[in-house]
């Protein structure tokens, strides 16, 4: 139960406790928007169980995923949109952690 | 123990406390069962990574690893395009399940009503944050105001300071006298939710506000407060989460989707848990909210008739179907009257229809705000004229709400499900020509 | 509304039209609609704004409504979501680049605003594009729109004018000026406009039109994946032609960011669910053309039914042997395009006024026999053809 497992957050390593969801590294990494809505607000989880959509996020290179329903594997790395957003800007996908 | 369908294939939706019990009841009396479920792992969001899991959970968990019973986890049902065949999505690829008889099993989500503020991120579901909780978030000195309406609360209330946090306050809705008649219901029934009232009330006797709601969630880009209301004041409380819902709502897309008669909010089933749609059973909370015992025991029936009900609705019930059920509708008369009792219980105060402000945002996905709904006759006119309920989560949150604000029944579910990948779609057909063998447990790879 | 002038039926977007520019006219108008404003077949398209030049009276009509949503544009509501994006026609091979060469001299010919753009234009204009396509035509002035909250918006303008609109409203049959509903009413008008689309046969039966299925797939937001709509040049074999099942590539973006993936045609299904043997070939044919698409999410698929004619083209004007019943319908997958123009048309036959475009090609006689045309063609029709 206490074994823990690395895994990255917009590119910045996280130790979570094995058995954890993605949306929880995302949380333990300090970040609590995980995406922006249409009009730019803030997001982060609602329901933890696969319905509102608002955690997903980019795992292992693919886009929209629920990261309330996907468990941490070593090394898997995760992608919040505002990360992404943010380095699109800056015109460095590099530096979010997306890039392939 | 089945001489007549020894081979009948039975697929069951969801693996909370109802789909287990239906794929090991249907295993038990002899047909080839596949459970699926979105989450990782089985046990429904009551028992997912229980803390520590409960020992009927634990069972029924431990026979499922022990059975044939094919699990499919993280599979996700996209469409219903024809009887006997579901498309899933499994592992980012399309499966097609094909069944003989379908049991669904799709459990429940919160409902949500929009007040000022309750975009903000930390602020979740009460069923939300314990979700976060048992999947691995350290709440190690974090305030989590608990707020909203249900039993949900108390139960989540008193299982948070395992999880080391603190609890400032539980804001319920409804009112005292409510929660009295409530609790003098419950005298007769077994199980957590008693427990956990007297758990609450025991340890948190100032801390619980009964008649008392949030009015407005405050912060930037995180939540850092929220004010809450009771019929003499307002009061604003500092916090790391607000966790709050209002009760719950079932999951009916694929019912619908199948064709199911749904009245009043729920599936409508026969005593052996049959829909209107041929084939097709439904147990737990999509047929009226009633908790884990009603899922379980409504599960088990729908398992049992599943696999032995005569194809034939002429033929006689047999005698051994009859024998095998008697305990579990004997135990799901008791949890109706729960059922009712909890419905009773709760009922949602109409104040809360005037906490969201024209400018409070009413569809999360596509950020439309209440103002926008003016005018609009109803869900579908809402949705083609004002895009409510067209992004990601496909009307899911807002559509209760917007139930509950204006009286609109949510119509019109469209595959997919879920939103999946277009290349997912693209395949689906080919997937299906590929499969000789209808059943999935012989596909490679699994 | 006691004594409507004229009775709508149908508030689609082109039932919207026709309301708007009776209602213009003077005319106290009724809408009629089944279910909500703009929910059948306009909610179902796609919503483009194109001029076609499969055959002479097709280009006519499309040209001819594309200039008066060009007139309006700036009028509508944001919800509309007009994008004038123009249509890019890509070119697969040098033998489709000989035919966009083809369509861009006749385009020009007419005064259209058209570019033959070679392959390296077309990868400067859509870079997602798969590798090898031979060129495209840009056809500029073309656009999309979100047809539902363009019905509203003309139904507005009707109302203003006095026009009435009545939701959740069925019309269970239809003899001469009077309408038995499903509720037991009935109603009466000097005028009655059949805007149904494919419901219309159900008001009256025989008419040569037959549901034509298609489906349409949407995806979350992707802002700038495409920038222009964008179709094959085989869409026109699909379109036109009458086998039984076809797809051809057909995205547009919108003003959401999301892209809308089309097209698919059917005849002889009747019902909404989503066929994947063809779902599937449509997708992967739009995955032909642009990869990237593969690892978008589709958020909604769905069904409509156009209502086609024999002939592809829209039936406009009076009912044959029908008194005071007009037609506005069978505009199969042009109905968004040309709804603006069929309101115009029709408005201007009920006036006595010359239309702007001949009228001929879409007046519903033309599928009479010969023998009986000369006594069936109702005396509403008393209208200067030229």
């Amino acid at each position: 139960m206490s074994t823990s497992i690395e895994v990255f957050v917009n590119s910045a390593p996280v130790e979570v406790k094995a058995g954890s969801t993605a949306a929880v590294a995302i949380l333990v990494a300090g970040v609590d928007a995980f995406r922006l809505s249409p009009s730019g607000q803030p997001r982060g989880p609602l329901c933890g169980m696969g319905i509102c959509a608002e955690c997903r996020a980019t795992i292992d290179g693919v886009a929209n995923q629920y990261t309330c329903l996907r468990l941490c594997h070593p090394g898997m790395r995760i992608c919040t949109e505002v990360a992404a957003a943010g380095a699109g800007a800056r015109g460095d996908a590099r530096e979010s952690g997306c890039s392939e | 123990m089945s001489d007549l369908h020894p081979s009948r294939e039975i697929v069951v939706v969801g693996a909370g406390p109802a789909g287990l019990q239906a794929a090991l009841a249907a295993h038990d009396a002899g047909a080839r069962v596949t459970l699926v479920d979105a989450s990782p792992e089985a046990g429904g969001q009551i028992w997912r990574g229980g803390h520590p899991p409960s020992r009927i959970a634990a069972r029924l968990l431990g026979r499922l690893r022990d059975s044939p019973v094919q699990f499919l986890r993280g599979c996700t049902i996209v469409d219903a395009p024809k009887p006997g065949q579901l498309l899933a999505m499994h592992d980012g690829n399309p499966l097609w399940l094909s069944y003989h008889r379908l049991v669904l099993a799709t459990g429940a989500r919160e409902r949500f009503l929009p007040f000022p503020g309750w975009t903000l991120p930390n602020v979740l579901g009460v069923g939300g944050i314990q979700a976060l909780a048992k999947g691995g978030l350290d709440l190690a000195g974090k305030r989590v105001v608990v707020a909203g309406s249900g039993p949900l609360l108390l139960s989540v209330a008193a299982s948070l300071p395992l999880y080391g946090a603190q609890v400032p306050v539980i804001a319920e809705q409804a009112s005292l006298s409510h929660l009295v008649r409530f609790a003098l219901g419950l005298r007769y029934l077994p199980g957590k939710i008693p427990e956990a009232l007297q758990l609450a009330w025991r340890l948190q006797p100032l801390r619980f506000q009964a008649a008392t709601y949030p009015v407005r969630a405050h912060g930037d880009m995180r939540l850092t407060a929220v004010t809450l209301r009771s019929a003499d004041r307002e009061w604003t409380v500092d916090c790391d989460y607000l966790a709050c819902a209002f009760g719950f709502v079932p999951n009916l897309e694929l019912a619908e989707l199948l064709g199911c008669t749904v009245r009043e909010g729920f599936v409508v089933v026969d005593n052996w848990q049959q829909t209107t749609a041929p084939d097709v059973y439904c147990a737990g909370e999509p047929t009226g909210i009633g908790g884990a015992e009603k899922a379980m025991a409504e599960g088990a029936v729908a398992g049992l008739a599943a696999a032995l009900l005569p194809e034939d609705a002429n033929s006689p019930v047999s005698r051994n179907l009859h024998s095998q059920a008697a305990p579990h509708l004997a135990r799901r008369a008791r949890c109706h009257h729960f059922a009712q009792v909890l419905e009773r219980s709760f009922p949602l105060r109409p104040e809360l229809r005037d906490l969201p402000l024209p400018e409070t945002t009413v569809c999360r996905c596509e950020d439309v705000p209440l103002i926008h709904l003016e005018g609009c006759s109803s869900w579908r006119d809402a949705k083609l004229q004002r895009r409510l309920g067209m992004g990601h989560c496909q009307g899911r949150v807002c559509g209760a709400a917007t139930e509950f604000l204006l009286g609109w029944p949510m119509q019109s579910v469209r595959p997919p499900l879920s939103p999946v990948p277009v290349r997912l779609l693209a395949a689906a057909a080919l997937a299906k020509a590929d499969d000789s063998n209808p059943h999935p447990q012989t596909r490679p790879g699994q | 509304m006691k004594h409507p002038d004229a009775i709508v039926i149908g508030a689609g977007i082109v039932g919207a039209s026709c309301a708007e520019r009776l209602s213009a006219d003077g005319q106290r108008v009724l809408v009629l609609e089944a279910e909500v404003v703009g929910s059948g077949a306009t909610a179902a398209g796609m919503g483009h704004v194109v001029v076609m030049d499969d055959n002479e009276a097709e280009f006519a009509l499309t040209r001819y409504a594309r200039q008066l949503w060009l007139e309006c544009a700036h009028q509508l509501p944001a919800a509309a979501e007009w994008e004038p994006v123009g249509t890019l026609w890509v070119a697969a091979d040098d033998e489709e680049l000989d035919a966009a060469r083809g369509k861009c001299a006749f385009y020009r010919s007419q005064g259209c605003r058209a570019d033959l753009l070679s392959a390296q234009d077309l990868y400067r204009a859509e870079p997602k594009l798969r590798p090898g396509l031979a060129g495209g035509l840009l056809v500029h002035d073309d656009a999309v729109t979100y047809p539902p909250p363009v019905a509203a918006w003309l139904l507005e303008r009707a109302r203003n004018r006095g026009a009435e609109v009545r939701t959740g409203v069925r019309v269970q049959a239809l003899e001469g000026g009077t309408l038995r509903l499903m509720n037991g009413d009935s109603l009466q008008a000097g005028l009655v406009v059949v805007a149904a689309g494919a419901a219309s046969l159900r008001l009256i039966p025989g008419l040569p039109l037959q549901p034509r299925k298609g489906h349409l797939a949407i995806t979350d937001r992707a802002p700038g994946f495409v920038h222009h709509q964008l179709v094959e040049l085989g869409y026109l074999k699909s379109a036109h032609g009458s086998a039984l099942e076809s797809v051809a590539f057909n995205v547009q973006p919108r003003a959401t960011g999301q892209l809308l993936i089309g097209s698919s045609r059917q005849f002889g299904q009747t019902g909404a669910e989503i066929h994947h043997a063809l779902l599937s070939r449509m997708l992967q044919r739009a995955i032909d053309y642009l990869p990237g698409l593969a690892d978008l999410s589709i958020l909604r698929t769905w069904t409509g039914f156009r209502a086609a004619t024999p002939d592809k083209l829209p039936l406009i004007g009076p009912a044959p042997d029908r008194e005071q019943v007009w037609l506005a319908t069978g505009h199969e997958g042009l109905g968004i395009t040309t709804s603006l123009a069929t309101g115009q048309i029709l408005a201007d036959l009920v006036a006595g006024r010359t239309p702007g475009i001949d009228p001929t090609p879409y007046a519903p006689a033309r599928f009479l026999s010969a023998e009986d045309e000369r006594s069936s063609i109702p005396e509403a029709a008393d209208v200067h053809f030229h």
